[in-house]
């Protein structure tokens, strides 16, 4: 059987209702696993104190911002290329969540920037790109709510998230050339010198396999949704005709 | 093809309005910075770099949704979509033509306004460089949102909200470009990037602009 | 000559027609007849291409058409004559002269298209299909806002045109006094409605 028949509406909906009693009961227990174990049973650091906790919060969801962002990126392309609908619908579910992602990232980043750095906002290159991903974000989404034809929303939008991570990327590299920033480097990377030490890294881990699963359920949850409005929809428009 | 750029240089110029606006826009703006900010000449020649490319920009946004909003309330879009030239070249040359009207005036008075807000003797020729080799792609990447709107009622609103995050890239180089010239930095990257993205841009968005219109069209 | 085999249009994702079968040859002109809403104009889109047909497929090529939209696509700053040469122009057709003759525009040509009544302007959005030069020409309503003298001097226009071996699709409730003209209803082939599937099927 060839992947593809998962994209077929009524086969998606089946596997998803399967799927989401353990999506949801994994992303619980991950979540509550990796944050209790970050929030009450890791040592403060010794520079940052008990601030540095925030990173459960701040670096899954920084993570799962830019992830979603490219879930909807290729799941506009198999709109585009092969035309199925439950793609489409995916990438529109999903990038509500993405937003939120990218929100909570900012807002988790402020709390931890003004104790750190004395200031709520700089004009940091990291964060100046959340900002913009933020207004990618709008502009898609508002993209979708203004087109009634769904089909046409979807090729739009799709066309829109193509151009739009194109130029994403682009300003990600100007807003680098633009100001070297203060933000610390990436807290998670291969070269074992420049992790963070293990105490931090084991429930940082558990926390962002949660955001991932979380991100997951989300998504299938939403996705349902939007294939039962379009169903909704359809048989409106059948008794209209009729 | 030339026949359309003509055609929609006569309309720009018989209808006036839409390319005298954006450069009275261009000059109130300039105008306005220094009443807000206060006179002090080293204050506005700091900032002056990105108020006129802020400036530039903002002007060139106010114009967008002409560029094939008219056409597709009168017809003519539906009736060039089966005519014999591509529509991938419409969309190219009324960008052109768009740049024509308001990019290309907007690069020749900007030099103006630099006196008004003490741009630094240095700045001048980047300014027009910059805008030269930037506007361009403000044209080109407002075709593409214009192109996905266009069908759209409280479209233009819309065009602003998906255009403005595209321009990011460019706002950035223009302003960096100019920024450096006031200071005598060097500049050679920023410009080579800027002259990139409006290359790149006027390569690969009318197609992607095309294909929205088939999609509005539809 | 166009062919249309087991074609099915549809708009904003409902098909509104279906299994059109038929052949219209050079000379030859096809009225579609309808009530509003039927899918006159959809069925005129898909043939000029602005849409993909939801079933089925037709033979007309792109390049041998010339379609005429409700909207005339006149630009009211413009002139007659530079509107007609516009499109001139960009079809690499004839000359205006010969089309601003053939409806009647002689009076006008210096006239702003804004200027002119919704009468003429109608003639004017008609002349342009003479500068196209394109056999195959799609109408959607072409005499709505004409008199009568100018529905007769249509009329002229068209047989002139299929007699030079061109061919006309022309959604019209008004009789042109076509002499090879073929009447499609397009009644019986309405979309029937897909009997209902349950929720779990319905998908459009």
């Amino acid at each position: 059987m060839s992947i593809w028949e998962y994209a077929n509406p009524k086969r998606f909906m089946q596997t998803s209702a399967w799927a989401l009693p353990w999506a949801v009961g994994l992303t619980v227990a991950l979540l509550v696993t990796g944050l209790v174990w970050g929030f009450f049973f890791t040592p403060d650091d010794y520079k940052q104190g008990s601030t540095v906790k925030i990173i459960y919060l701040h670096v899954p969801s920084a993570m799962m911002a830019i992830n979603a962002w490219v879930m909807m990126l290729v799941t506009s392309l198999i709109w585009i290329i092969r035309r199925h609908h439950v793609s489409a619908l995916a990438a529109k579910a999903a990038a509500p969540v993405g937003l939120t992602f990218t929100l909570i990232a900012l807002v988790t980043g402020a709390l931890w920037g003004q104790p750190m750095w004395g200031t709520w906002w700089a004009w940091d290159p990291r964060l100046t790109s959340f900002l913009i991903l933020t207004l990618f974000y709008f502009g898609y989404m508002a993209l979708w709510a203004a087109i009634e034809d769904p089909d046409t929303a979807a090729d739009l939008t799709s066309i829109l998230c193509l151009v739009g991570s194109v130029f994403a990327l682009l300003s990600r590299y100007a807003v680098n050339f633009w100001n070297q920033g203060l933000h610390q480097g990436a807290s998670l990377s291969l070269d074992k010198e420049e992790n963070v030490s293990d105490v931090f890294w084991q429930p940082l881990v558990i926390c962002i396999a949660g955001f991932i699963l979380l991100f997951i359920t989300m998504v299938l949850l939403r996705t349902r949704t939007e294939i039962r409005a379009r169903r909704l929809k359809a048989l409106l428009a059948r008794e209209r005709v009729a | 093809m030339k026949a359309l750029l003509l055609r929609d240089l006569r309309l720009a110029f018989r209808s006036g309005g839409g390319f005298g606006l954006g450069l009275a826009f261009f000059f109130l703006l300039s105008v306005l910075v220094p009443l807000g900010v206060g006179p002090e000449g080293g204050t506005l020649g700091r900032i002056a770099p990105g108020i006129l490319w802020v400036g530039a920009l903002l002007a060139c946004l106010l114009s967008l949704d002409r560029i094939f909003a008219l056409d597709h309330e009168d017809g003519s879009l539906d009736l060039l979509a089966t005519a014999p030239i591509p529509l991938e070249a419409v969309v190219a040359v009324k960008a052109f033509a768009h740049w024509l009207v308001t990019g290309l005036p907007l690069t020749v008075i900007a030099p103006g306004l630099g006196v008004f807000l003490n741009l630094p003797p240095g700045g001048y020729q980047w300014l027009v460089l910059s805008l030269l080799l930037g506007t361009p792609a403000l044209s080109v990447i407002g075709a593409f949102g214009a192109a996905v709107t266009v069908g759209l009622r409280r479209g233009g609103l819309l065009l602003s909200l998906l255009v403005l995050p595209l321009y990011v890239p460019t706002l950035i180089f223009g302003g960096e470009v100019v920024r450096r010239g006031a200071e005598n930095m060097a500049l050679a990257t920023p410009l080579a990037l800027l002259a990139a993205i409006s290359l790149g841009a006027a390569a690969l968005l009318p197609f992607a602009a095309a294909s929205a219109i088939r999609v509005n069209l539809r | 000559m166009l062919s249309l085999s087991n074609l099915a249009v549809a708009r904003g994702g409902v098909t509104v027609l279906q299994g059109l079968t038929l052949t219209v040859r050079p000379g030859q002109a096809l009225i579609l007849r309808g009530p509003n809403g039927s899918g006159k104009t959809t069925l005129l889109r898909t043939l000029a291409g602005l849409q993909p047909p939801a079933e089925g497929s037709f033979d007309l090529p792109p390049d041998s058409i010339a379609y005429a939209a409700h909207a005339d696509g006149l630009k009211s700053t413009l002139t007659v004559t530079e509107n007609l040469a516009f499109w001139s122009r960009i079809y690499g057709g004839p000359a205006v002269e010969n089309a601003i003759r053939a409806l009647d525009l002689t009076q006008l040509v210096r006239r702003r298209a804004g200027e002119l009544s919704a009468g003429q302007k109608r003639r004017l959005g008609l002349a342009r299909l003479l500068v196209t030069g394109r056999p195959a020409w799609l109408l959607d309503e072409p005499t709505v806002s004409l008199d009568v003298a100018s529905v007769a001097l249509f009329a002229g226009v068209v047989r002139d045109h299929l007699g030079k071996g061109g061919l006309a699709v022309i959604a019209t409730h008004v009789d042109l006094g076509l002499p090879e003209a073929t009447v499609l209803d397009l009644d019986p082939h309405r979309a029937r409605v897909i009997q209902s599937t349950g929720f779990d099927e319905a998908f459009a």
